[in-house]
Formats: structure tokens, C-alpha cells, sequence
């Protein structure tokens, strides 16, 4: 790194053109990558049932349950921020639709609709509040974490008279919805749930955001310096509020899922989870500090963690031990991550 | 705010409002609640007294939620200020037993999940003459914590009355599936169902986490294809598990300990099988009741010893006879 000084590049090396193999090496996401297929070698080898085609759907299912709201919380972190209140915002988004449907006897259609424009203002009011207080949005959003814990669990209460809502499988429009948010099909021996497909297309498209667009490297230049973005005329206030609003309404996706799976919400659930897509978002190679990151990151980050946690259990380990396992997995895919990200900043 | 967000912000509540007044379910929903009729005998006419009922459940639990509506019919027809509270570690829940005394409430209603955290301050208002009762956990317990009586099952013998009906149908192999780790009354549960059923193997799920529990159990039923029983400790686990079964593939077939109206139309439906029932209704009630019956009367429910609530079983055979309470909230 400082050897450097010994004898003075011939070229200006800012515009010297790199090997593909360097460049291809100093994408964020290609440590984890490495993470990986380490724990999916490993898994192969231990555990006989990692092998079977049908258990590859539920460990896809298992990655896209955290991948989903691993895409907005990796560009929001991309962005410079957290959202603390991720993991019970999925819950909320899941109880206003059921709640609403179920108290006003609606189309469960109208319910889905009203938890998209709560989940927005939700979304929306961390972002406003951030920006207009200035306070590290750790604060902020933990504030709205307790807040909405308590009101998942008070209006649950008040209005269905016990801690989850009421079931709505038998009302109009709930095998619609399911078919939408919570289905599965067959595609040969493979069980795919449609989460699965929606969580590729949030990838993509949080990708194709992130690289290919304006509002993409405004969320790179607001996470590396908001004051320098400023100057330069990148609207940073707009593009955080919106990183949240984006978090809101992946949270009402994901959410939607969470109702549309079981028929009822549990009123408790949720509390922890956004610290997982935190996981999934830094495993995959964004920076806690900002500014750098990507999306195929944190979808890989996802599958690491679907991978141990159920990799553990296929591979019929002792049950006592299971979080001990996970722990020393998620590290050793860490390290093997840093490693590569080492060698690929040495080139 | 810019004008044109507020526009938007307008025009999406109005359209909200709009398709909320024209999309009304023809099925399902508040519409078709039964009203149910609720006991609402007379109060009774002794002076008002505070009681603090303070458990370990963890907020948003279905089970807690009957002890709670239990308790709170007890102190509705005795003349009883109740104040419901919770905490899931042991400590805390101390402070909450600390708080009860400071406030000299006439009665403490305490369960004892975690009796080494609690020991000390339930005794010191035994001893400070606050009447003390226990319930749902703590059977060895409650005595050296000067309580005068215990509401609720032995979690050990309710997993081993488990145990045996899985016995008793001819199951192979079943998993015991626990939503808490380290949670001493679950743990119990599981080993009574190993005392009398030996080929069962534990599964840790989190139970704040449902489509994670969900898979967890799927990938076990994957993992192991011999499992031809799913026993878990909680009713909304239960639902969970018929997914993962179907999930899975397996044939599995689910039991379970606690239920709530869901349950009850999955048992009636065939979804679960049985459910271990330890009637927490009853146990919130009684725990208020026999402290108003204390304090009126020098009564004191149980003679001594545990007033046992549970076991006992659910199943298609009577599910029947439960429907309608659990349609209420109150099963």
C-alpha cells in the first residue's frame, strides 16, 4: 500500500486502465460471494440433505424472507443511514392491513391499500424527522422502533380484543392477494415460493437503480459527504427521505407476505429482524459508515444467512448449540469475506 | 413540504376512502362476529381492593392473553382494581413485585417462571402481609415463597401426558419444538414428552420470527424424513408447523400445547391434532379470585397444595364443547 514511493509510475496511475480480474475483485460484493460458496461447500459436504433439489427451494425462501428487506436497508445504509424500526415495520404494515380489513368487513384489497399509504407515512416520517432535527438517525428510528412495538401490540389489542388480528382467509379478495404475495408454485422438483421470484426482481431492480441511474449515484455521493453532495447540487434531504420512504414500502411488502402467509399477524413478531437485514446488508459488503455497498451484496449477505441457519439444522446438529454454530459461521464468512476484500485492495 | 406532496398525500387518503367505502367483503370480517354474550353478573359489594398481577410473558403472547381476560373477569365481578403488568426477564419482573409492595396493594398475583430472581421479593411481601398467590409457573416454588396457593399445571407431567398420547397413537419419531430458548418451563415440556415418548429430538425456533420458524421446521421435517409428529409448545406455532408440513412434503402430524381460537378451528378443521389445554383462563381467575376470597373470607383455594388446571387434552372428539368459548377470546 505505502511502497509506492520507489520508482514514479509512467502513466498517471488515476487513469490507468485495470485487469478485469482487479476490477471484477474490488466490487464490494465479491467477498461475500467468496463467503458464500465457502459455507455452501461446507454445507454440501456435512449435511446429505443440502444436496436435494426440494431443499433448496426453503433455503431460498428462508434468504428471500430476509433478502426482501435487505435491498432497501443496504441502500439506505449505502445512503449513510440505519432504520432501527425495519423489523417491526414489517409487522405493523402486516397488522393495519389485516386490522383494517377485518374492523370495516373491506375487500382485504382496501386493507393492503391502506397499509401502503401508513407504511409511506411511516417511511416518510423518519425521513422528515431526520433531516429536520439533524440527530443520527440510530436515535431517530429507534424511537419509532419502541413506538410502533407499542403500537402493534395497543391497537391490536384495543381493536381485535386479543394480541394477533383477526384471521381474514375466508374475506373477498384473499385468495388474490395470497396469489400475489404469498403463493408458491412448482418448477420441477423445485418448490418456489413467489417471494423467491419477487426478491430477484428487487435485486435487479434495486441494481439497476443504484448503478444505472442519477438518483443511484446520488445515493452513493449523500452517503460518502452529504455536505459535499450538497454543493454539488444533489438534493440530499429528497433522496434520504426517499431511501426511508423506499424502506416503508419494502417493509409493507414484506409485511403483506407475513399476513398473507398465515391469514393472521402476531402482534409481538418482528423485534431482532432489523438487525438481520443489517447483517445481510454489511455480510454483503456495504460499509456501516456509508457510501459504499451494493444491492447484489446484500441479496448474497441474505443467502449466507438462509444457508447457516438452516444449514445448521439439515445437517442435524444438536439443537442446544444451534446459535453457537450460527455465530461461528456468520464470522468465519466474515472473515473469508475480509480476506478477499484485503487482497483485492492490495492489487 | 412541498405543495405537490401534500396533493398526492390528499388524493391518496381520498381514493383510500373512496375504494374502503365501495370494496366491502361479502364474507368474513367484524360483520359476522358473533356478539358474544359476556357473564355480566353483579359486582360485588366488598370494599375496593388493588391487586397486582405480574407475569413473565412476553408482550403480544396469545396464551397471556387469556390469563389476562381471566384474571380480569375475576376482578370485575369481585370489586377488583386490577394491575396487569409483565416482564420477560427475572429481574425485572422482581422490580415489578418491589413496585406492587411500594405501592401497598391489597393482593399480588405472581407467576414464578424464574424462581431465583423472584424468591426474595415475593417473600418479603408474603412477609410484609401483602396476601400472595402463584400461578402458571412455579410449582416447586411457590411454597418457600410464602404464596398461599399455585394455579396452573406441572409443566413435566403436562409433557408427559404428551409423551404418552404420542405412545398411545403409535407415533415413530416426534421433534419438541421450543420458541424460547433456555425458557425453564419449556424445556420441562419437552423432557416429560421424552420421559414417556424417548425418540424426540428438540428444534429451537424464534418465536418473534414466524416465517423464519416456519422454515426452520421445514427444513427439519427435510432434513430427518423419519419425523412423523411435530409437538409444539404454543398454538401459533402450531399454524406454523401445518405450513412447514405442507411444505416439506412430510406426513407428519401436528400436537401442541395451548391453543386459541385459531387452533381450536385447525383441531376442528384437522389441520392439528390435539392440543394440550392448561385452561389459562382459569388460572388467571382463580389467581384473583382466591385472593378476594382471602381477604373476605380467610379462604384459601387448594388446601396447601397446587390447584391443578391442566392437563387436558383437545381434541376432534370435543372440540365442540370449546368452539364458542374460544370464538369469544376466553378458550
Amino acid at each position: 500500500m505505502a511502497s509506492t514511493l520507489t520508482a514514479p509510475p509512467t502513466v498517471d496511475d488515476r487513469v490507468s486502465s485495470r485487469s478485469l480480474g482487479a476490477r471484477l475483485l474490488s466490487r464490494p460484493e465479491v467477498g461475500s460471494l467468496v463467503g458464500a460458496v465457502v459455507v455452501l461447500v461446507f454445507f454440501l459436504i456435512v449435511a446429505p440433505p443440502f444436496r436435494e433439489l426440494a431443499t433448496t427451494g426453503t433455503i431460498l425462501y428462508q434468504s428471500a424472507l430476509i433478502g426482501v428487506m435487505a435491498v432497501p436497508v443496504a441502500l439506505l445504509m449505502i445512503g449513510g443511514e440505519f432504520d432501527l424500526s425495519a423489523g417491526v415495520a414489517v409487522t405493523t404494515a402486516g397488522l393495519t392491513a389485516g386490522l383494517f380489513s377485518y374492523q370495516f368487513s373491506t375487500n382485504v384489497w382496501v386493507g393492503v391499500a391502506v397499509s401502503l399509504v401508513v407504511m409511506i407515512c411511516i417511511g416518510a416520517f423518519n425521513g422528515w424527522l431526520l433531516m429536520r432535527t439533524g440527530l443520527p438517525s440510530f436515535l431517530v428510528t429507534l424511537g419509532t422502533f419502541f413506538i410502533l412495538q407499542g403500537l402493534n401490540l395497543g391497537v391490536t389489542r384495543v381493536l381485535s380484543g386479543t394480541v394477533s388480528s383477526n384471521s381474514i382467509s375466508d374475506m373477498d379478495g384473499f385468495s388474490s392477494a395470497q396469489a400475489v404475495f404469498a403463493s408458491e408454485f412448482k418448477l420441477g422438483p423445485l418448490n418456489v415460493k413467489i417471494l423467491v421470484v419477487w426478491w430477484i426482481v428487487f435485486v435487479a431492480l434495486g441494481t439497476w437503480v443504484l448503478l444505472k441511474t442519477k438518483v443511484g449515484n446520488w445515493i452513493f455521493a449523500v452517503g460518502g459527504d452529504a455536505a459535499a453532495a450538497r454543493a454539488v447540487g444533489v438534493p440530499v434531504k429528497r433522496v434520504k427521505i426517499g431511501l426511508f420512504i423506499t424502506v416503508g414500502v419494502f417493509a409493507w411488502f414484506s409485511g403483506m407476505h407475513l399476513l398473507f402467509n398465515q391469514a393472521v399477524v402476531q402482534s409481538g413478531e418482528g423485534v431482532g429482524k432489523e438487525f438481520i437485514y443489517i447483517i445481510a446488508a454489511v455480510v454483503g459488503g456495504c460499509l456501516l459508515t456509508g457510501g459504499y455497498g451494493s444491492v447484489v451484496g446484500s441479496a448474497i449477505g441474505a443467502l449466507i444467512f438462509g444457508m447457516t441457519q438452516l444449514g445448521v439444522v439439515y445437517a442435524g446438529w444438536n439443537a442446544d448449540w444451534f446459535k453457537a454454530f450460527l455465530g461461528v459461521m456468520l464470522l468465519l464468512a466474515t472473515i473469508v469475506n475480509l480476506a478477499v476484500k484485503r487482497r483485492a485492495d492490495l492489487r | 413540504m412541498v405543495r405537490w406532496q401534500k396533493k398526492a398525500v390528499a388524493t391518496g387518503a381520498a381514493l383510500v376512502l373512496v375504494a374502503a367505502l365501495g370494496a366491502c367483503s361479502s364474507s368474513g370480517g367484524k360483520q359476522e362476529e358473533e356478539s358474544s354474550g359476556g357473564a355480566a353478573g353483579n359486582v360485588a359489594d366488598t370494599p375496593r381492593m388493588k391487586v397486582a398481577f405480574i407475569t413473565h410473558a412476553a408482550p403480544g403472547d396469545t396464551f397471556w392473553d387469556l390469563v389476562r381476560k381471566g384474571a380480569e373477569a375475576a376482578a370485575a365481578k369481585d370489586n377488583v382494581e386490577l394491575q396487569y403488568s409483565g416482564a420477560p426477564e427475572g429481574a425485572d419482573q422482581a422490580n415489578l413485585v418491589q413496585t406492587a409492595i411500594d405501592q401497598k396493594v391489597d393482593g399480588l398475583a405472581v407467576t414464578l417462571a424464574k424462581p431465583d430472581a423472584m424468591q426474595a421479593n415475593v417473600k418479603k411481601a408474603a412477609d410484609g402481609g401483602i396476601p400472595v398467590v402463584a400461578l402458571n409457573g412455579g410449582i416447586e416454588a411457590w411454597q418457600a415463597a410464602g404464596a398461599l396457593g399455585y394455579f396452573g399445571q406441572d409443566e413435566r407431567i403436562a409433557g408427559q401426558a404428551a409423551g404418552a398420547k404420542l405412545t398411545e397413537l403409535g407415533a415413530k419419531k416426534a421433534v419438541c419444538v421450543i420458541q424460547e430458548q433456555g425458557h425453564v418451563g419449556l424445556e420441562a415440556r419437552c423432557q416429560g414428552v421424552k420421559d414417556k415418548f424417548p425418540n424426540v429430538e428438540k428444534l429451537y425456533i424464534t418465536g418473534t420470527d414466524m416465517p423464519g420458524s416456519q422454515t426452520t421446521m421445514t427444513s427439519k421435517l427435510q432434513q430427518d424424513k423419519s419425523i412423523d409428529y411435530v409437538v409444539t409448545l404454543g398454538a401459533p406455532f402450531a399454524l406454523a408447523a401445518v405450513k412447514s408440513v405442507k411444505d416439506a412434503g412430510s406426513s407428519a402430524k401436528v400436537g401442541t400445547f395451548d391453543t386459541n381460537k385459531d387452533l381450536i378451528g385447525a383441531i376442528k378443521s384437522g389441520d392439528v391434532q390435539w392440543a394440550v389445554d392448561q385452561q389459562p383462563y382459569l388460572q388467571g381467575y382463580l389467581a384473583v379470585d382466591s385472593l378476594w376470597l382471602y381477604k373476605t373470607n380467610g379462604n384459601t383455594i387448594g388446601g396447601g397444595q397446587p390447584t391443578l388446571t391442566g392437563p387436558a387434552f383437545i381434541d376432534k372428539g370435543n372440540v365442540a364443547a370449546v368452539e364458542k368459548f374460544a370464538a369469544g377470546g376466553t378458550r
